[in-house]
């Protein structure tokens, strides 16, 4: 029988998942919403961050959280190289769209088996003082292992939506998104303002590897059973759209709690992706957009 | 078949290979068609070139065994342990002479534990590779697969690692190494229905909760079955999609079920994820544990550390008084050694030793037939039983052991994160099968556990 406790804590719970949804989708709202460009290898740089927390948790006992932040400029400068290479490639000719796909495709499957030849195939999972604990109170059970990513990943998406908002790159990548040839017309490189944006999004995927090995074990082909998830959370938001991305989470990780709580755990997907039809069906932009 | 991905190998480190006597030439020779027309086409070429005697051309031949393992994907942990084992027994039987004085050549690719890319592997390697033997890779799903090609081929199968995959087809030359009994899909949770029942005062109700993957449907199943008899009402029953990452949910509904026995079927993500929101959560319950995968790993076992404490799960092996079998000392001192190299799950209790067992089988049955002939293999493997390093396997008819030895293990006095301790006796202690038994159950879960 479904209690009104049962259906508070399911809430709760959703909402904290959903914090890490937003985390870990930001990233394609910037490069699939904002840029056009169908990063679908995006959950595998998550993985990387994952493995960078692991490492640096391993062997000198650091905070995985901490870790991804420091080493977010890292990911960040790989994100330039990698749009670099993608433009010169493929954007530039005008052949962006499908054999970028390709190409992204590529960059997945190279840094998985990479991943795979380097720690091999077993689960890693790090230690931290808030794994285990729980700061419950009035029948609401509250993880610290899930409140502290998603107070993170809070915090990730604040800062982006300020720098987005509020800062001139920020509303450099903003112009571009709306339209790049009017912003060319004003003579400003909109290859430069779509690099840094690109390094931003891969930068969110280190630091949402840090949250994610916080949640739950990694092993090098965990990425794949995220980008369904991260696409359709994109999608859901409205593409490009920051608080839309965090509304979806929200609403997918609610869903998807309070259907295993009341139905089961197997009809938590089938619920939250027909939610997803639902509404596009509705709004074919989705929540936010435009 | 591109993308059968990073490996196949094509051994480069086989001993060389001796010459056959002229009696086991002749022996070897004479027991398949194949071998028969080899040896035929043999001799009219070395006849018509009037260079070496023939025997000697048969002689270094390899045998070619040819196998799928999981090198990645959720159950490539597994599959690299069990690849090393295999790799110990050819190198071992390599050094002694080879199999029917041949070398022994492995030929294998990572299935990815995928089961969709089966039917290309085995292909390949009946029809590439022209292998003379098959093994079964690690996964129920992956030898779902693979058996209705190897039975097309009326080849010998010898698995690795599955449940009831023979159920249905009953094929008489499949073989299944790991100890779930022929009754897997029951036998499989009855030593925990059975740990349960030795509680003071007997337990009544009872929560499942499981994966929906193929594994851990054929578990619940059993578990079911095992709950109607041993009388435990069923007061919580959910599957939940195989990536889930979030159980607060489904355990608080769990709890709210007040079962006094939790009994979960689970992948290893998911296993390390249930134990955790049962630590947070501080689960209520008498009993707590089950067919768990992962929790048999060196990783999660150093990982997970003290959440550990009091869960009942099944192991294959761990050390005791009462699974002191010959030769499973020497087996894993020298897996654990080759493990640290190859990147391999350090400690090897769960599959390793097993995966070598089903070689020494093959290796026995093919010695005393003197010959590759699959149904000559398959019915001596049937007729006798063979002393391995894990002691005496009898096979029933299905394929599966004829008497289940699953050891449900509860883990106690788990202290830090120390992989060693996991080498101690009475770290893992059985309960049961009480042939095994040597420790208490510690119940309930949640107060001494926390």
């Amino acid at each position: 029988m479904v209690t009104f406790n049962l259906l508070i804590n399911a809430v709760v719970t959703g909402i904290l998942l959903g914090g890490f949804y937003a985390a870990v989708t930001i990233g394609v709202t910037i490069a699939f919403g904002m840029l056009d460009i169908v990063n679908i290898a995006h959950p595998v740089f998550i993985i990387m961050g994952s493995f960078v927390a692991y490492i640096v948790n391993r062997h000198f006992g650091f905070d995985p959280i901490l870790t991804v932040i420091v080493a977010a400029p890292l990911f960040f400068l790989l994100g330039i190289a990698i749009f670099r290479f993608y433009y010169a490639a493929f954007e530039s000719s005008g052949k962006g769209s499908l054999r970028g796909l390709a190409f992204f495709f590529g960059i997945m499957f190279v840094i998985e088996v990479t991943l795979l030849l380097a720690f091999g195939v077993d689960y890693r999972l790090v230690q931290t003082s808030y794994i285990g604990p729980n700061i419950g109170f009035a029948h609401i059970d509250l993880p610290l292992r899930m409140v502290v990513p998603f107070v993170g990943s809070m915090a990730l998406v604040s800062g982006l939506y300020i720098f987005f908002g509020h800062t001139f790159i920020g509303r450099a990548i903003m112009a571009v998104a709306q339209d790049e040839f009017a912003l060319s017309l004003m003579a400003v490189d909109t290859v430069a303002v779509k690099q840094l944006a690109f390094g931003v999004a891969i930068a969110t995927a280190g630091i949402a590897g840090g949250f994610l090995i916080v949640i739950q074990p990694v092993d090098p082909s965990l990425g794949r059973e995220y980008i369904g998830r991260v696409f359709a959370i994109c999608v859901l938001g409205g593409l490009g759209s920051i608080t839309g991305t965090v509304i979806a989470a929200l609403i997918l990780g609610v869903v998807e709690t309070i259907t295993s709580t009341i139905f089961g755990p197997s009809w938590a997907p089938a619920v939250s992706f027909a939610a997803l039809l639902l509404t596009l069906a509705i709004r074919p932009s989705g929540i936010m957009g435009r | 078949m591109t993308r059968l991905k990073i490996k196949q190998n094509h051994d480069e480190r086989i001993s060389s290979p001796k010459l056959l006597s002229s009696e086991s030439s002749a022996k070897g020779a004479g027991l398949t068609r194949r071998r028969f027309n080899r040896a035929l086409m043999t001799m009219s070429a070395l006849a018509a070139s009037g260079s070496l005697p023939v025997r000697s051309a048969i002689a270094s031949e390899p045998i070619k065994i040819g196998f799928g393992m999981a090198q990645s994907g959720p159950l490539g942990g597994n599959g690299k342990a069990a690849l090393l084992a295999i790799e110990m027994w050819r190198d071992n039987i390599n050094a002694r002479g080879g199999l029917l004085g041949r070398a022994v050549q492995l030929v294998y690719y990572d299935d990815q534990t995928n089961p969709t890319l089966i039917p290309g592997i085995y292909s390949k390697l009946f029809d590439v590779d022209k292998v003379d033997l098959v093994l079964g890779g690690y996964g129920t799903a992956v030898q779902a697969a693979a058996l209705p090609i190897v039975m097309q081929r009326k080849q010998v199968l010898i698995g690795t690692g599955a449940v009831a995959v023979n159920e249905k087809y009953k094929y008489d030359k499949y073989f299944q190494m790991l100890p779930n009994g022929s009754t897997a899909r029951t036998s499989t949770s009855e030593g925990f229905f059975q740990a349960a029942m030795t509680m003071d005062p007997k337990p009544k109700t009872v929560a499942i909760v499981g994966a929906v993957t193929e594994f851990s449907r054929n578990v619940i199943l059993g578990a079911r079955e095992n709950a109607k008899k041993y009388g435990l009402k069923i007061v919580y029953d959910g599957g939940y999609p195989p990536n889930q990452m979030e159980f607060g949910s489904i355990l608080r509904s769990v709890q709210a079920a007040n079962p006094e026995v939790v009994f979960v079927a689970s992948y290893p993500p998911d296993s390390a994820g249930v134990i955790r929101t049962a630590y947070e959560q501080k689960l209520q319950t008498r009993m707590f544990g089950g067919a768990m995968i992962g929790l048999q790993y060196s990783e999660l076992k150093q990982q997970l550390g003290p959440m550990l404490n009091n869960v009942l799960c099944y192991e294959f092996y761990v050390p005791a008084p009462t699974t002191n079998f010959p030769g499973i000392k020497e087996f894993l001192a020298m897996y654990q050694e080759r493990a640290k190299k190859a990147g391999a799950d350090l400690l090897g209790f769960y599959l390793p030793p097993y995966a070598y067992a089903g070689m020494e089988v093959l290796e026995k049955a093919v010695t005393a037939i003197k010959g590759l002939d699959p149904n000559a293999i398959g019915r001596y493997i049937h007729a006798n039983t063979f002393d391995t390093v894990v002691g005496k396997v009898t096979f029933a008819p299905n394929g599966d052991w004829a008497k289940p030895r699953l050891l449900y293990v509860q883990y106690q006095g788990i202290v830090g994160n120390d992989l060693e301790q996991f080498k101690r006796i009475g770290t893992q202690v059985i309960i049961e099968p009480q042939e095994f038994a040597y420790g208490k159950l510690y119940y309930p879960f949640a107060a001494s556990g926390h």
